[in-house]
């Protein structure tokens, strides 16, 4: 539909395509370079954009292939990227898993049932993740090391700590499947209740399939969210065998240690399957959000 | 499969009896090592569990208890230690509770007076006789067989031998894994005297250095001096006012409150801490706002093309994990080896210094956070701008209007109701984005001649973690202070974001 016509229009067009594929370069940019550092030889080789010798050595080192050291000798890199990524991947799952089965019995509660307290429990759910964890770091750190003397398994540097630590994190989870569980009609359960199932039969078996796209959408959220956590990542783990990616890329920077190059490599091997799981988990969680689920 | 129904209503009790014993067992357990409040979050989160599982008036309770426990525990109550640690002096030096640190104390041990003996271990089947050889008179004894394990203190008895033993002597290797065990071992000599391992190969004479007396105060066995708790500085002190290490953990009231307001060295980094901190969430917001507004503009226009090509690479930066991108930015704005200072060295000959100079250092913090943050803004503003009804653009075309006066008139006025809202959480987000500030600058370059490091690009939420996990010195109790501070600045930023979120809703009925 034109709303304006006239002849500056051409102009303005050809002036937005030009500022528009500008800040495409300048977004493109860093990553395009990535790319590029990634295959030229050496950590601090400078080169051109197309590098003239393309070398995988970083790539091996990303992933973990022992390479010639200066002696001949073969030397694996000391950098387990790959141990990292899985064991980001680890505890991922299991704490989305987590938080899937803490947030959608809490919020059929708060969509479905009357209880003393409701409307405070749902403010307080709100003003919650209003203060980011961040700013108790250092009571996570004291209460983790208080229970590792205990229980080792659940102690500072242990996976089960961070799974632990994430598990709180579902408010703003509780609100969403809350939102979605109110676009169902009650009167499906109602129906089942009559027929004779129990409140939990009619939770399990008839609300739980219906609402599968938010769970879904709720499970990448809570993994995408427990992949890039950094602050309580990086205070609760400690071995390096024991680092999730968040956690331990930044040891590629290091003034005295700086592998700028194999940190290139390391980035798009972590970065990409992310970032295609947040493109398309975000596509998705659009359709899924929009779908309702009385749809058939 | 079906159950009988009185099966199931005898199972049920059963079972819950069954896990509040082993849970009470449990519980009984953790008190006994002394950690008291673990065992009292662990009873209340029992006792709940219990009473919520078996009444019948709280059912609704039983789907939330999952769910908001963890989230009490986990979440609300580390924000409230935080708040109690921030009354402590609970630091590197003051690590251990009172009972750890003086159970320290209890087990340290001295070299008494007395003879040396060289030790080694002689097998004899599958034990080990411990043969104990007097350094200067070169007696023999031996303890009888024992089995190395598991590693607890045990007292043993030795008695002169005078036939050599027969088996090789432990190699030092075992001798290095048995270590453990080894030094739990008390020998009993026949003279009466009680010797311990103080060596890989030496047993001698030790005595434990304290014993604790009716008060409370420990004894020292070696000088005969009386070691009191000092309950304001959180060290056992000697008679003479020495401090005594391991410390403990002690409350000191509002100490850390009162040196962050009166305490030059510590108020002036941190109202400057402060300063950046507003500015940098203030102006990080305006700049995302700004390029994310102009751009969902721009890709809303109707006659342009490739829209979606656009709009799919503008949106990358968000998409990509922030631990990595900023780090590839810590790489590429390198005073020396990066990418962007060897352009800008081709290009103009210069080579500014990103991460040496304090206001370069902010700029590209600024430039990073807002190629971070921008997408964020444009895909909100899209939506926004979506819901504006066309005819009100047709009416200002039909007037005459140009597109500059169509944003100032129709679009900013109607999207920046609704914005407001986000704006703040945006604000308030960025008021604590740790990730960016450790990541990128790690709060360098520092400010100098401060008593506790604190850098010129940090944020109140860095610079406390500076405090806390960085530079020497641990101060939990002062950090954990600060962010109390922090948590207030918060709360009112909160409070300011719920009123503009309920006037904007308001507004829509």
């Amino acid at each position: 539909m034109a709303i304006v016509i006239d002849k500056s229009q051409r102009w303005r067009l050809l002036a937005a395509h030009a500022f528009l594929i500008l800040l495409c370069a300048l977004v493109i940019f860093p990553l395009v370079m990535v790319v590029s550092i990634s295959l030229r030889p050496g950590n601090f080789a400078t080169g051109t954009l197309i590098p003239e010798t393309i070398s995988l050595e970083h790539w091996r080192f990303a992933l973990g292939i022992p390479s010639p050291g200066p002696d001949g000798q073969m030397i694996k890199p000391d950098l387990p990227v790959l141990l990292w990524l899985w064991n980001s991947v680890k505890v991922a799952t299991i704490s989305a898993t987590l938080a899937l089965f803490l947030s959608t019995t809490a919020a059929y509660a708060f969509a479905r049932m009357k209880f003393v307290g409701k409307k405070a429990a749902l403010l307080g759910l709100m003003l919650m993740q209003m203060f980011p964890t961040v700013l108790a770091l250092i009571a996570i750190h004291a209460i983790f090391s208080r229970i590792g003397h205990v229980f080792p398994l659940f102690g500072v540097d242990s996976h089960w700590a961070l799974v632990l630590a994430y598990s709180g994190g579902i408010a703003l989870h509780i609100w969403t499947i809350k939102g979605f569980y109110e676009t169902i009609p009650a009167e499906i359960e109602e129906a089942a209740t009559v027929d004779g199932a129990t409140p939990w039969q009619a939770f399990w078996r008839v609300l739980l399939p219906m609402a599968l796209p938010i769970l879904m959408v709720i499970f990448l959220l809570a993994f995408i969210g427990a992949i890039i956590e950094y602050p309580q990542a990086s205070i609760l783990l400690r071995s390096q065998d024991k680092l999730t990616l968040a956690a331990g890329m930044k040891q590629f920077l290091y003034p005295q240690k700086y592998l700028w190059g194999d940190f290139a490599a390391a980035a798009i091997l972590s970065g990409l399957p992310i970032s295609i799981v947040f493109i398309l988990a975000q596509r998705w969680m659009i359709s899924g959000l929009t779908s309702g689920a009385n749809k058939g | 499969m079906p159950m009988p129904q009185a099966l199931k209503r005898f199972l049920h009790p059963v079972l819950m009896i069954l896990l509040g014993l082993v849970g009470l067992y449990v519980v009984t357990l953790v008190y006994a090592t002394g950690e008291s409040l673990l065992a009292l979050v662990m009873l209340v989160t029992l006792a709940c569990f219990i009473w919520i599982y078996t009444s019948s008036k709280t059912y609704a309770y039983r789907y939330l208890f999952p769910g908001i426990g963890a989230a009490l525990i986990f979440v609300v109550f580390p924000m409230l230690y935080t708040v109690r640690i921030g009354f402590t002096n609970y630091s590197s030096k003051n690590l251990l509770t009172f009972n750890r640190a003086t159970q320290y104390l209890l087990e340290e041990t001295y070299r008494a007076e007395g003879a040396t003996y060289n030790s080694t271990l002689h097998p004899e089947g599958t034990r080990w006789r411990l043969r104990l050889e007097d350094a200067d008179t070169g007696a023999v004894f031996a303890t009888d067989p024992i089995v190395l394990g598991p590693d607890k203190p045990q007292t043993l008895k030795a008695t002169a031998i005078a036939e050599p033993l027969k088996g090789e002597e432990m190699p030092m290797r075992d001798l290095i894994a048995h270590q453990t065990f080894l030094k739990g071992l008390t020998v009993l000599m026949p003279d009466g005297g009680q010797i311990r391992m103080t060596g890989l190969r030496e047993f001698a004479p030790s005595r434990m250095q304290y014993t604790q007396n009716q008060d409370g105060s420990l004894t020292n066995h070696q000088d005969k001096s009386l070691l009191r708790p000092n309950l304001k500085t959180g060290f056992y002190e000697t008679p003479g006012g020495e401090a005594v290490d391991p410390g403990f953990q002690t409350d000191i009231g509002w100490q850390h409150y009162i040196d962050v307001f009166t305490d030059a060295s510590i108020r002036e980094p941190f109202v400057r801490i402060f300063v950046w901190t507003v500015t940098f969430a203030a102006l990080s917001v305006f700049f995302t706002l700004t390029l994310g507004m102009v751009l969902a503009v721009i890709l809303s226009w109707d006659a342009l093309r490739f829209r979606s090509v656009y709009r799919l690479l503008l949106f990358l930066p968000y998409a990509i994990p922030g631990f990595i991108s900023i780090l590839v930015f810590k790489g590429l704005f390198n005073n020396n080896l990066g990418e962007i200072n060897i352009v800008l060295g081709a290009l103009f000959g210069i080579k500014p210094a990103w991460f040496s100079d304090p206001f370069l250092a902010k700029a590209m913090i600024l430039i990073v956070n807002t190629w971070l943050g921008f997408p964020y803004m444009m895909v909100i503003c899209m939506g926004l701008i979506k819901a504006i009804p066309l005819d009100l653009y047709e009416a200002s075309a039909v007037a005459g209007a140009g597109p500059i006066t169509n944003f100032f008139k129709i679009t900013l006025p109607l999207i920046i109701k609704p914005l407001t809202p986000l704006l703040i959480s945006s604000f308030a987000f960025n008021f604590n984005n740790f990730v960016l500030i450790n990541l990128l600058t790690g709060g360098r370059p520092d400010i100098l001649n401060t008593s506790i490091p604190a850098g010129t690009t940090d944020l109140l939420a860095t610079y406390t973690y500076r405090i806390a996990f960085e530079d020497s010195g641990q101060k939990f109790g002062l950090a954990a202070a600060i962010s109390t501070v922090i948590f207030l600045m918060v709360a009112v930023i909160s409070m300011i974001q719920i009123r503009a979120t309920k006037i904007t809703s308001d507004d829509k009925r």
